[in-house]
């Protein structure tokens, strides 16, 4: 047991000496594994950002349920009463036709032109918010509330929860495509810089492999190498990240106060980090695997 | 412990460079290969440890045959043999004491165990002295012991010396002739291929004389 982690120490402490051997080339590495990195990464932020945006601060959406013209006030009272026993519902507002006039005058400075109009043309209505606020749930309630006597018009808000909800999915795809391709990369990355370092240290290997060593021996501090080589760049990859949230949200606090609202994108949770981490080494464990294997198999005899 | 029976090594280009060689050595015996150049020396000892592996005919160490070793089975062939190599093959990034502590490592002796068996290494071939220094700064006596040293740190049964005294002058090369001979007096099965006549009437070993690939004596 302490010699085999006596074994694994040594690999690492060889792994971070090559690391150290190359500063130049190992930084540019790092840096080249993090840019790759920080794409996918950002887009993430910025998803999990808007999803948990429109979970929590979202407006609920609601629906408009407008009356005929010609109802009456029992017709009125009788969809309240529907209304408040209606297990789906939250909380409903009404808004009667005057009210509605009053409104639309005040706020819209066309006091004039609806003055000659004569009459009032706005019906009665509803603004009701529902318990469960999907876009299948209010599109049921809606086609039920059309049914209902004397209503005319039944308005969803669901439309742009459709949207973001389609605008999120086509996010997280870009993710995923982003990620898979530049995972790639990764491990495009080690497997070169492993292969550099097998043509580099010819010499040692066939002397090491002409005296005993194991392919899983002469591999280990490669893979070691790849690992931390994957590591790095995944914690570089965060720290960009970072860098470009920070920015942004110097921008942001400018915009949050013309809205009164706080807008602040969060970075990642620390478990998404931590498997940012595990990732990005096991990519860099790959690559060098792959590597290793490949290019020791030529120092076997015919 | 080696035997070759009937053996042909054709390297690729098709030269010949052993012809139906069969021979036994056995455990504990002291044995010189001589030859021309070329005669195919270092070939035999490539053959014995797996670095060549025979066209025809079966090479067997220790009961195995080696021509059909798997890949995985042949470092743990290796280390029954402490070899030295025509061209040294020493680390020169390295210094002497990582050089020796090298087939500790690879085998996985403890960190206490494997310091100590690499400074009796060292000592035994006089260079405890100089663990720090790279091989490039030692004459080329002193690298041809720390070639030694490297070989028998890790205490095989078989050592394998492929031209041990050349480039030697006459007082080193007796030297390292004791050196070797140390060896077989505690029981090491050892192997020595070399033109150097001197070394093998010092020695006084069983010989083997190669000439163009078949063995003449
Ligand atoms: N890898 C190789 N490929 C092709 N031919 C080889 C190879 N290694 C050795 N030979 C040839 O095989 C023959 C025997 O070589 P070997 O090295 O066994 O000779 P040797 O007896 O050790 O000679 P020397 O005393 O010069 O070391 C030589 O003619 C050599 O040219
Ligand atoms: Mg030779």
């Amino acid at each position: 047991m302490k010699n085999w982690l006596r074994q694994h120490g040594l690999c690492f402490a060889g792994a971070i000496a090559q690391l150290a051997r190359t500063p130049l080339a190992s930084l540019l590495n790092i840096g080249v594994i993090g840019v790759a990195l920080a794409l996918p990464l950002a887009f993430y932020v910025v998803l999990v950002n808007v999803q948990n945006l429109s979970h929590d601060k979202s407006p609920v959406p609601q629906v408009s349920l407008f009356l005929a013209l010609d109802a009456q006030a029992a017709d009125t009272r009788e969809i309240e009463s529907l209304l408040k026993k209606h297990s789906s519902v939250a909380k409903i507002r009404y808004i009667s036709r005057d009210q509605a006039l009053a409104d639309l005058k005040a706020k819209s400075g066309l006091a004039d032109v609806i003055g000659a109009l004569g009459g009032n043309p706005l019906p009665d209505g509803f603004v009701i918010d529902a318990k469960d606020n999907s876009a299948a749930a209010l599109e049921s309630l809606r086609d039920e509330f059309k049914k209902w006597p004397k209503v005319e018009h039944v308005q969803l808000d669901s439309a742009w929860a459709r949207r973001l909800d389609a605008a999120l999915q086509l996010g997280r795809l870009i993710v995923l495509v982003l990620g898979a391709l530049l995972a790639f990369a990764l491990v495009a990355v080690t497997f070169n810089t492993i292969r550099l370092q097998i043509v580099t240290q010819r010499d040692e290997i066939e002397v090491a492999k002409l005296i005993g060593a194991t392919n899983p021996f002469i591999r280990r501090p490669f893979l070691y190498y790849g690992a931390l080589l994957g590591l790095a760049g995944g914690l570089t990859g965060w720290l960009i990240t970072l860098g470009g949230l920070h920015l942004l949200n110097g921008r942001l606090s400018g915009l949050s106060d013309l809205y009164g609202a706080r807008l602040r994108l969060q970075h990642l949770s620390m478990p998404d980090t931590l498997s940012l981490c595990v990732f990005a080494a096991a990519l860099g464990w790959l690559g060098a695997w792959l590597s290793a294997s490949g290019n020791l198999a030529a120092f076997d005899p015919q | 412990m080696v035997s070759f029976s009937q053996v042909t090594k054709r390297y690729p280009g098709g030269f010949e460079a052993l012809k139906a060689v069969s021979l036994d050595i056995q455990p504990g015996e002291m044995v010189v290969i001589t030859g021309h150049s070329g005669a195919g020396k270092s070939t035999l000892l490539k053959l014995m440890a797996d670095i060549e592996r025979p066209n025809t005919g079966t090479v067997l160490v220790n009961g195995q045959n080696v021509g059909t070793l798997r890949a995985s089975a042949i470092p743990f062939l290796r280390r029954n043999f402490g070899l030295m190599f025509q061209d040294h093959k020493l680390l020169y990034d390295r210094s002497v004491y990582q050089n020796v502590m090298l087939p500790l490592n690879i085998i996985g002796y403890g960190a206490e165990d494997a310091a100590k068996r690499v400074r009796a290494a060292l000592d035994k071939v006089g260079l405890l002295g100089k663990e720090k220094a790279l091989p490039v700064t030692l004459s080329g006596g002193e690298q041809q012991r720390l070639a030694i040293a490297r070989a028998i740190v890790h205490r095989p049964s078989i050592l394998l010396a492929d031209e041990p005294t050349a480039n030697l002058d006459a007082a080193y090369a007796a030297e390292l002739g004791e050196l070797l001979r140390s060896f077989h007096q505690v029981g090491v099965t050892v192997i020595i291929a070399t033109h150097d006549e001197q070394l093998a009437a010092r020695l006084q070993p069983r010989r083997i004389v190669l000439d163009t690939g078949r063995v003449v004596s």
